[in-house]
């Protein structure tokens, strides 16, 4: 009841706010026809640099990690599957921002215990700790992608002399990555997404530095807009990838 | 005809599927040569039989003595199993190259020799599934071919086939057992039995319930299992 009322209250607030210049909005502070605007958007802007390079390299490593850890999951022998069926429900079940705490606040006591003066930088911590929470879904993709595959052609690639590498290299990846591509590409926007808890640890990415500017300036309500905005258009532009990617490959195999 | 020489020797085969007894005291041994066979009713173990010849499946005791250690065993599935990702000439070449290690043109002029054998020369640059049934399927002859084996096993080769393109298969495994290769074959094509087998297998709940020359099975059958079996198949 009480949070409907408030609902109620808040939406005219909003909607006279936006028209009127009681201050509810204020767009100054990031207005680039002014000097001060200017250097703010120019320092929101910047964090594109940050989000992106950890985007990518915390994606690759996850693919390169996920690989390892889907490559025994598809073995016949349930003691070889055992690890990466740990690995993947324990990984998947931890939230990134408490896993992020731990490595960037509590793995250096470690470090320190065993005589190491071993400090995180919170680049390569958040780095690290992105990929590994990722890999588990990578994992997975990389898992149902193979298995996807039908067994007749493992027994077919087997049947014309192809030892298990063989097989893999020839006969079942090329047919598993058409389905694997669509999701991991998804799964990168999941990242992107999923950075914003770097700037907890003091990482200088978007969010960072949307709170810095917060900080100082008082308009919350614009900074975060425009934050939001910038997740929104870079996710939009991997959405697009992803489709052309999606229909590249529809193309191709109509071939 | 048939030599003395044995290619296949089964004795005292049993598989279990966890507890359930899929294949019980299999006895059987196959002549180089020999066109053998299997009939019986769905579940009764004959995919099960050719797969642990061929090592699709592992068996729990008894033995399967390849009597040439080098033999080669093709085979042929109801489903075919083309690789769908690759060419029809790509599909014929990988074993060769990959497995055999030969050059690409003595595979490619290996493959186009057998893609004229089983009569579809012309498909060899399309991906199969451009292909009809009987088409796919006779490609999946050629690929097996493309592995010189000593003894080619098909499982119900026609069964997922349309009426209409049965015959140019069979035709093609008739054309086969000419030349003398060792078949095992399963299957319900009766006509085709009648025609090309040297011996009948008759299978019913993972055992091997009679075996004998085509002209003794069809005509009086021995026991009342295989009779039934029988009767109902050849009733149209
Ligand atoms: N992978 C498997 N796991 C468990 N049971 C199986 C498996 N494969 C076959 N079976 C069982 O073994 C029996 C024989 O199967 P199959 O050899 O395919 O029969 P057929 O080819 O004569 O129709 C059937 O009852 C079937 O359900
Ligand atoms: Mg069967």
């Amino acid at each position: 009841m009480r949070l409907k009322n408030l609902c109620f209250l808040a939406l005219p607030l909003l909607i006279t706010g936006c028209a009127s210049t009681s201050g509810t909005w204020g767009w100054y502070v990031i207005n680039p026809n002014t000097p001060s605007g200017l250097a703010n958007i120019k320092f929101l802007l910047n964090g594109f640099g940050a989000t992106i390079t950890l985007s990518i390299i915390a994606a690759l490593l996850s693919m390169t990690i996920g690989m390892f850890v889907a490559l025994p999951s598809i073995s016949q022998n349930r003691w070889v599957r055992l690890p990466s069926r740990i690995y993947v429900e324990v990984i998947r079940a931890i939230p990134l921002l408490p896993m992020l705490f731990w490595v960037f606040y509590g793995l250096p006591v470690i470090f320190k215990s065993m005589g190491l003066n071993i400090s995180i930088d919170p680049f390569w911590g958040a780095i690290i700790t992105l990929a590994i929470s990722d890999s588990a879904f990578t994992a997975e993709i990389y898992r149902s992608g193979i298995q996807s595959v039908s067994k007749g052609q493992t027994e077919a690639a087997k049947t014309v002399g192809l030892n298990y590498t063989q097989t893999m290299r020839y006969v079942i990846l090329p047919q598993a990555i058409r389905r694997i591509l669509p999701p991991l590409a998804n799964q990168f926007i999941y990242i992107v997404k999923m950075s914003a808890f770097a700037s907890v640890i003091g990482m200088q990415e978007l969010t960072r530095r949307a709170n810095e500017l917060v900080v100082t300036e008082y308009r919350p309500l614009e900074i975060y807009s425009l934050l939001i905005l910038e997740y929104l258009v870079l996710v939009l532009i991997i959405s697009f990838g992803v489709r052309w990617l999606e229909r590249k490959m529809d193309a191709d195999e109509s071939k | 005809m048939p030599s003395e020489q044995h290619a296949i020797e089964i004795t005292n085969l049993n598989k279990w599927f966890d507890d359930f007894h899929a294949l019980k005291d299999i006895n059987l041994t196959i002549n180089q040569g020999e066109r053998v066979v299997v009939c019986g009713p769905s579940g009764s173990g004959k995919s099960t039989l050719i797969r642990c010849i061929n090592d699709l499946e592992t068996h729990q005791s008894g033995k399967i003595t390849l009597t040439d250690t080098q033999t080669n065993i093709g085979m042929v599935f109801q489903q075919f199993n083309l690789f769908p990702h690759l060419t029809v000439m790509q599909n014929l070449t990988l074993g060769p190259m990959k497995a055999l290690g030969m050059s690409k043109a003595d595979a490619e002029a290996r493959a186009m020799k057998f893609l004229e054998r089983v009569r579809i020369p012309e498909q060899a640059d399309k991906k199969p599934r451009h292909l009809s049934g009987g088409q796919q399927q006779r490609v999946a002859i050629a690929r097996s071919l493309c592995m010189s084996p000593e003894v080619l096993l098909f499982d119900e080769p026609t069964s997922a086939l349309d009426p209409e393109m049965i015959a140019e298969v069979l035709d093609v495994m008739t054309d086969l057992a000419g030349d003398g290769m060792t078949m095992i074959v399963v299957t319900h094509e009766m006509g085709f039995a009648r025609k090309v087998a040297d011996r009948m297998v008759f299978m019913d709940a993972g055992e091997i319930i009679e075996t004998g020359s085509p002209k003794e099975f069809f005509s009086k059958p021995k026991s009342k299992r295989c009779k039934l079996f029988l009767e109902q198949i050849l009733q149209h």
